[in-house]
């Protein structure tokens, strides 16, 4: 009898996007239709912005269709599962058995290592995992090597820290593994704090099974018996599927005692954070497991001598444990082959902002930033100019059109002033205005701030003052240098990465965007239109086609003008939102 | 009272002896009772000998705990960069505009808290809010209402 899989993208973004509905839409109609349906969930194949997606795997192969939602879903079920005939018009071309060619390619550029099971697998069925290689690593580590041999392998395939700080992750395990104690850590830092990054998110929702083998291989090699996940509160999904993920490993008998019957005892526990950026820190995320408040540490000693409670800990990111089953698995050589010298591998970004395609990618490393935000990107919405990629987040910095060309490697993106972070790209237009970008970034990392280091405790805040002011209309001379100097004195005599980097937005937006400052400064201007105090909202009596779609978006009331007839806003009650810009098909509207 | 520290006890006590637990018991006690009530650092120290002085420090570190009642609703807006740069701030406006909250961030019927947070992680979905465990993507100021106005309806 033939049997038709219908696979529903069941992560946070799917669900969000209206997956739910789909998903009992389609069980029900299944349930009515006997037994030859099979209905499962999956996680996020990394196109975010098509979500919700719906794929079916009949005899001819798999169909991807998008945007689904419920009167799509029906059409899909009656005419393709029952009818056995594709609903061209609702595809996602690219992955689909059949139908016309793409019109843009989004997945051939990329090369999928970390996320290679994200969007085809049932992260809740270990079964699943299983079928496509999973635990063969761990298998073989520890049936057929030697913690040196793995060990070994790590450092020859130059994988670095997926984190942001790109430390050799090999060189870490070695000196962890070096370090004398009958009781040694592993740690996961699954506290994605980076505004503007989900990469980490998708990969525990998407595939947790790769997480827990590389944390396995990991311990394996150092000789940890405990581990731990400290996961993000705000990630309900990921801790959700993370515990079935470990309960699954325990019951086949990969986690707990003498696994597959080696000698090799591990275990792993979640740890749920609290909220707090500084806790990406690895000192202040021991001491958050340990119960404190996250407050860094003064290193030496290392987190490989004397980390959690004291004991010999190693800290790797989510994405970078998800890399290793499939370096064990394929070798060193293979994973070397893709990326540059320096940095090996591939590396998954998250793009958003203002792109026409946000979600998830996975590059080989040292592709160009262009390639990433307009190929695979597919650029900028409403045909808007390109302004900036923020990359890093509130540690990284804002590169500007004339840095397009830059590879995505550690070292060339440092070399801008900005960071490779846990890879956010937050894209953005000529509508982003970057004085308060940065001061954006700038009340973060002020709030954040654990209050340890007196430089970032009142540095940041002496420096959020200022571009307070400047985005008030209120900027004076010697406010740039003012702040140039802070940053160099915040990053000198911060202790941990959060105050060593927190004025790399600022800086760099000085750096690359210094006119748009001394607009503000000298002039009073906001060339983006963006700063309140200094525009106010107009239309076009010539371009305003009289459509009325800013009167219904308007929150306030406050534009008056009849169908067919050019509008105008009444200034006294404008809030200054931007909502009727943001609306406006002929871009009638502009600020002054 | 009597009812609220027999409450809090019965959720304290089951960390007896476990490592590093004063940032699970507050969340214990917060998922539970919605914040920490008063008396829950006093408690704490009582049972599990974590000085009360240490559990305040711990939950007021965090951006997660909260002192003081939430509403039945609690609505967590966006504001990650990703929200930021499109336009999350004037979604905050709209929402406390139209639950018409003024100095508060409660309902005065204890229906609805509005929170601003940093990143809820749904960046390409920007910009986005968070009601219980449920998230709403690709928002607008009339689609930001009309959901509230769907959770109103619920209430009624």
């Amino acid at each position: 009898m033939d049997t038709t899989t219908i696979m529903v993208g069941y992560a946070s973004c799917g669900i969000a996007a209206g997956a739910k509905d789909v998903r009992k839409l389609l069980e029900a109609k299944a349930a009515e239709n006997g037994a030859r349906i099979t209905i499962k969930q999956t996680g996020c194949l990394g196109i975010c912005y098509d979500e919700p997606i719906v794929e079916v795997h009949d005899q001819a192969g798999r169909w991807v269709y998008r945007k689904v939602n419920e009167r799509k879903a029906e059409r899909i079920f009656n005419e393709h599962v029952l009818g056995g005939k594709p609903v061209e018009g609702f595809l996602f071309h690219e992955l689909s058995a059949g139908g016309r060619e793409p019109k843009q390619y989004v997945f051939r550029q990329q090369q999928r290592i970390a996320l290679a099971n994200s969007g085809y697998i049932d992260p809740e069925n270990i079964d699943d995992y299983i079928a496509r290689d999973g635990y063969a690593a761990l298998r073989h580590a520890l049936l057929e090597s030697a913690p040196d041999t793995i060990l070994q392998t790590v450092i020859d395939s130059g994988l670095r820290g997926r984190g942001g700080a790109g430390f050799p992750t090999g060189q870490k395990w070695s000196l962890c593994k070096k370090s004398r104690g009958d009781l040694k850590y592993l740690v996961c830092n699954a506290d994605e704090g980076d505004p503007g990054a989900f990469m980490d998110r998708n990969l525990l929702e998407g595939d947790p099974h790769a997480v827990l083998e590389g944390m396995m291989i990991a311990a394996y090699v150092i000789g940890a018996r405990e581990g731990y996940i400290y996961v993000r509160a705000e990630y309900p999904l990921a801790i959700r599927r993370l515990r079935i993920a470990i309960d699954q490993a325990r019951e086949r008998g990969f986690l707990g005692r003498d696994v597959l019957g080696s000698a090799f005892c591990f275990d792993i526990k979640i740890k749920e954070g609290a909220g707090a950026f500084v806790c990406g820190e690895e000192t202040a995320l021991f001491a958050s497991i340990e119960g404190e408040r996250g407050m860094p540490r003064i290193r030496p000693p290392f987190p490989a001598e004397a980390g959690l409670w004291g004991k010999p800990t190693n800290n790797n990111n989510v994405e970078t444990y998800a890399n290793v089953p499939w370096i064990v698995r394929h070798g060193a050589a293979a994973y070397k082959a893709f990326g540059t010298e320096k940095s090996t591998g591939t590396k998954v970004f998250s793009l958003a902002g203002k792109i026409e395609r946000g979600g998830l990618v996975e590059v080989p490393m040292g592709i160009p930033l262009r390639e990433v935000i307009f190929d695979i990107g597919g650029g900028i919405p409403k045909k808007k100019a390109f302004k900036a990629v923020q990359m890093g987040g509130p540690s990284g910095g804002c590169l500007p059109a004339a840095l397009l060309d830059t590879p995505v490697d550690y070292e060339s993106i440092n070399a801008t002033g900005a960071i490779m972070g846990s890879g956010g790209m937050v894209v953005m237009d000529e509508l982003t205005c970057m004085v308060e970008v940065s001061r954006f970034f700038l009340s973060f990392t002020q709030k954040e701030s654990c209050g340890k280091c007196t430089f970032c405790r009142l540095g940041t805040l002496r420096m959020l003052e200022i571009l307070n002011r400047i985005c008030a209309g209120e900027g004076r001379e010697g406010d740039l240098e003012a702040l140039e100097e802070l940053a160099g004195l915040i990053k000198s005599a911060s202790l941990c990465g959060l105050g060593q980097t927190a004025p790399n937005p600022v800086l760099t937006t000085l750096k690359y965007f210094r006119e748009e400052y001394e607009a503000h400064i000298k002039h009073k201007q906001c060339p983006a239109g963006v700063c309140k105090n200094l525009i106010t909202f107009h239309i076009h009596a010539d371009l305003c086609t009289g459509c009325t779609a800013c009167v219904k978006a308007c929150p306030v009331d406050c534009i008056r003008g009849l169908k067919g007839e050019p509008h105008t806003i009444t200034l006294d009650d404008c809030i200054k939102c931007g909502s009727c810009r943001e609306v406006c098909p002929t871009d009638a509207v502009y600020t002054r | 009272m009597e009812a609220t520290a027999d409450r809090l006890l019965d959720l304290i006590r089951p960390f007896k002896g476990y490592d590093g637990a004063t940032i699970p018991v507050l969340q214990a006690i917060q998922t539970n009772l919605g914040y920490l009530p008063p008396e829950s650092f006093a408690l704490i120290e009582q049972e599990l000998g974590i000085p009360a002085s240490k559990a305040y420090g711990v939950a007021t570190f965090y951006a997660q705990f909260r002192t003081t009642p939430v509403g039945k609703h609690l609505i967590k807006v966006c504001d990650g960069t990703a929200c930021h740069v499109r336009g999350s701030v004037t979604i905050l406006t709209a929402i406390r505009d139209h639950l018409d909250l003024k100095d508060t961030d409660t309902t005065t019927d204890k229906v609805f808290t509005v929170q601003e947070v940093a990143c809820l992680g749904c960046c390409s979905l920007a910009p986005v809010m968070m009601i219980g465990e449920t998230t709403y993507g690709s928002l607008s100021f009339e689609k930001s209402r009309e959901i509230l106005d769907g959770y109103r309806a619920k209430e009624a």
